[in-house]
């Protein structure tokens, strides 16, 4: 009865958890455990990756004991993280030599200002697929070596060692320094052509190769566990969209997901060739198999969806929790002529105007809290429809299903609106948590616990499906007018502004 | 239950909004209404028996123990005729329930459903989201989440039988309450009895009409924590469900699913119009998770 089951270990932003799966890909167990988020200075957000580390073992003993099984009960684990979290630690004790910076932490700023004064925020996109910005772990290494005594000089040494969570979590169960090809494309250090860190882009971030861990594929055995986990293979790392998009199964060109929770992200498969894009989404591998070719995908990352739900939560303070809104925008028939562009930040993809400040537009004495409700819901739908429209016009291929996943998409309304204005079928599958399963997978796959990408298929199944149901003619204005209200966010930010 | 009539069939654009009266359309013309509603309110001095009705559902909600009309007289230093009066408008409301056997009185359910109590429908399908998902892929059939609506079953979530076939989302449905596994396990715990003698329609053979009869079923549902229905709805039909709790024991909805009789119930005799064994733990496994999620005390 042993190796039934594969644990999947998803290092989040705000928690890591386990999941362990059967082999219909079906939940078994789920535990799950915070971790605090330290925030030293206004823009900057750290965790404690001991503290990361103490709690993933904490969640992968506690998904086990739930169930009453053992180690010996899994196949393997795999690893999916949040995404351009940077930590770096001395190789000989293990002990990180600064807090984690995370991927939202904004110190680098001013750096990342200055690598771009000295040809524009895309001189590496040929090479790495990304714009220059505060996301990527390239320039939060830099900002460490820079501001952390002592480190530079140990790092050229290989005395002192950089990951992201993935090689973290990697190196403290097998002692393995490596990485796989999703994290090492958020780091800015990496050729998408070779696949391999690129003399060019370290020397202009200022990175030693000695520090860096080696890039490998995103299922394979890396290594086998010590301590508590003792022999249990890990057998896959993959960035939490990319693992989603695995676990959503979008094996082929032209299939793609979304995942909705406090911020949103289109992935599109774009096959073994990497499509660079014209319109301001980022170009990313999608996955590696083993020795496989790998595959690659275009991004789209929407910063505010589930967040705007929550700050009409508790800033607005008209619902009590986040799925009231649907109850709320049910009050109404429609949004009344009301749109809400939550440019809070600025707006991302396909716009990139950091001088854009939110907007609510088309407000008249008729609009109730029922209309802002639907409005902030129809917000992540046209969102999405203009990151799907640039993805369209980059690729070349029309998307013709939306496969979605993540805690928005237990909204009937958004769901079927979304369908509305793409056009398209939205359709989700009956393992919301695609995240572990796509690390699940990726594992599974590599000791051979599943035979090929086929079987997965075959585990994906339709949980609910909406079609559109607008009419063309209602679906050109509304969208005609969310464009009119996106042109008024912009220019709002003034040289003088703090 | 699958694209079974036409009842379910587009269904889904129904709002399922329409549990929360508080949030009813505003009405444009009511601005005006604003200038001229200022009329003064004369506030009257405290009713006596509501302050006294009001210390008497403090004290019962004070401690776990019921209590009787003596020790209530004395704790609150009032005639006993007096608090009997009292207590019997109370029970009369359903804010408190006396004991069969011990003639003490407790808080009542319909108390629990005013207030802070009442669970968004929108609320409980994410909270339930994951696992009625597992529940669909463990027992291969569709699942569904009910709430009571004016007697009958609104159908908040619909999970898809897991095997890619082409199926309708049938969310905004409205289900018989007394001919449905869902139904029954609403009805059999609902503290405020909304069966409708009146409009128990036989929809099959083996619908249950007789109100008598049906309440000795709903009593047994309410023993056993599980429900369902065999061909009572639909002819070929079985559904299987259990209640969702939340964190003071009230039912705020049920889980279930639904299939072909094939295969749902067993294979020969007598086997063959009871649902399978393996089937009802899934949906009370399912059940069970949900109501710890809201905070349940685990049974
Ligand atoms: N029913 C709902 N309707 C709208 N938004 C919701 C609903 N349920 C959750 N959300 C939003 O989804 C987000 C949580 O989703 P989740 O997938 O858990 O996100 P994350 O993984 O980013 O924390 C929150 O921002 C919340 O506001």
């Amino acid at each position: 009865m042993s190796h039934r089951y594969i644990a999947a270990i998803d290092q989040g932003t705000t928690s890591s958890r386990c999941i362990v799966f059967d082999e219909a890909g079906s939940i078994v167990s789920v535990a799950q455990k915070e971790h605090r988020q330290i925030f030293p200075k206004p823009g900057w957000v750290e965790h404690d990756a001991e503290e990361i580390w103490a709690n993933v073992l904490d969640v992968v003993h506690g998904a086990l004991q739930k169930m009453s099984i053992t180690v010996h009960d899994l196949a393997a684990v795999g690893i999916t993280n949040q995404r351009e979290t940077t930590v770096l630690w001395d190789a000989e004790t293990g002990v990180p030599v600064h807090n984690a910076i995370v991927w939202q932490d904004t110190r680098t700023d001013q750096l990342v200002r200055e690598l771009a004064a000295d040809g524009g925020q895309d001189r590496f996109r040929a090479k790495c697929g990304l714009p220059l910005a505060t996301y990527f772990a390239g320039p939060k290494i830099r900002w460490l070596l820079d501001n952390v005594p002592g480190v530079r000089e140990r790092a050229e040494r290989g005395e002192v060692l950089f990951g992201t969570m993935d090689t973290w979590l990697i190196w403290k169960l097998t002692g393995r320094h490596v990485t796989d090809v999703t994290n090492a494309s958020r780091t800015m250090l990496m050729d998408l052509a070779t696949l391999d860190w690129d003399d060019e882009l370290l020397a202009a971030m200022g990175v030693p190769r000695a520090m860096l861990p080696e890039i490998r594929s995103s299922a394979e055995v890396y290594g086998h566990a010590t301590g508590t986990l003792a022999g249990l293979p890990v057998a896959s790392a993959l960035g939490d969209q990319q693992a989603a998009l695995f676990g959503q199964t979008c094996y082929a060109p032209g299939e793609g997901k979304c995942t909705y929770g406090t911020g949103s992200f289109l992935l599109l498969n774009t096959g073994e060739q990497p499509v660079q894009s014209a319109n301001g989404l980022l170009t990313t591998v999608g996955y590696k198999i083993g020795d496989q070719p790998a595959t690659y995908a275009l991004e789209g990352a929407i910063a505010v969806t589930g967040s705007l739900v929550q700050w009409f939560r508790d800033n607005m303070g008209l619902i009590a929790s986040a799925p009231e809104i649907e109850t709320l925008a049910r009050t109404v028939e429609d949004n009344g002529g009301c749109y809400f562009v939550p440019a809070f930040a600025g707006l991302f993809a396909p716009h990139w105007r950091g001088d854009a400040r939110g907007v609510i537009a088309g407000l008249t004495g008729y609009i109730t809290k029922g209309h802002l409700a639907r409005a902030v819901l129809e917000a992540t739908a046209w969102q999405t429809r203009e990151v799907v429209d640039a993805m369209n016009a980059d690729s070349g291929v029309e998307l013709t299903t939306l496969r979605v996943d993540g805690g928005m998409t237990a909204n009937n309304l958004l769901m079927q609106f979304l369908s509305d204005v793409l056009d398209v079928p939205v359709v989700r599958p009956i393992i919301a948590e695609t995240t572990c399963l796509g690390a699940a997978y990726a594992a599974g796959l590599a000791v051979g616990f599943w035979p090929n990408t086929d079987a997965l298929r075959e585990n994906w199944h339709r949980a609910a499906e909406w079609l559109p149901s607008m009419e063309a003619g209602v679906r050109e204005r509304g969208y005609r007018k969310w464009q009119k209200a996106v042109q008024r966010t912009m220019d709002w930010i003034d040289e003088d502004d703090e | 239950m699958d694209g079974r009539n036409g009842r379910a069939a587009g269904a889904d654009r129904t709002p399922e909004g329409v549990g929360r009266a508080a949030w009813s359309k505003v009405d444009p013309a009511s601005f005006d209404n604003v200038e001229r509603g200022c009329t003064v309110i004369r506030m009257p001095g405290p009713i006596q028996s509501i302050e006294r009705a009001a210390a008497i559902l403090r004290l019962l909600a004070s401690g776990a123990r019921k209590m009787g009309v003596a020790e209530l007289a004395t704790a609150l230093g009032l005639p006993k005729g007096t608090v009997r009066g009292i207590l019997r408008t109370l029970q009369h409301v359903g804010f408190v329930e006396q004991s069969q056997d011990t003639g003490k009185y407790q808080l009542g359910a319909a108390l629990f459903h005013i207030g802070s109590s009442y669970l968004d429908v929108n609320e409980l399908r994410t909270r339930a989201l994951n696992w009625s998902d597992s529940l669909a892929a463990r027992s291969k059939e569709s699942v569904r989440i009910g709430t009571l609506h004016e007697g009958q079953v609104l159908v908040v979530h619909h999970v898809f039988r897991p095997d890619n076939s082409s199926q309708v989302l049938e969310v905004g449905a409205l289900l018989p309450a007394h001919a449905s596994a869902l139904g029954k396990v609403l009805l059999a715990n609902d503290p405020l009895d909304q069966l409708d003698d009146a409009g128990l329609v036989g929809f099959t053979p083996a619908t249950c009409t007789d109100p008598e009869r049906l309440r000795e079923m709903l009593a047994e549902v309410r023993a056993r924590g599980w429900a369902s229905d065999v061909e009572e709805m639909v002819e070929g039909e079985v559904s299987v469900a259990a209640p969702i709790r939340d964190r003071r024991g009230v039912t705020v909805g049920a889980i279930g699913i639904s299939g072909p009789i094939e295969r749902l119930c067993g294979m020969t005799g007598e086997d063959a119009r009871t649902p399978r064994v393996e089937l009802v733990s899934y949906v009370r496994e399912a059940a069970r998770a949900i109501s710890r999620d809201l905070g349940a005390i685990p049974w």
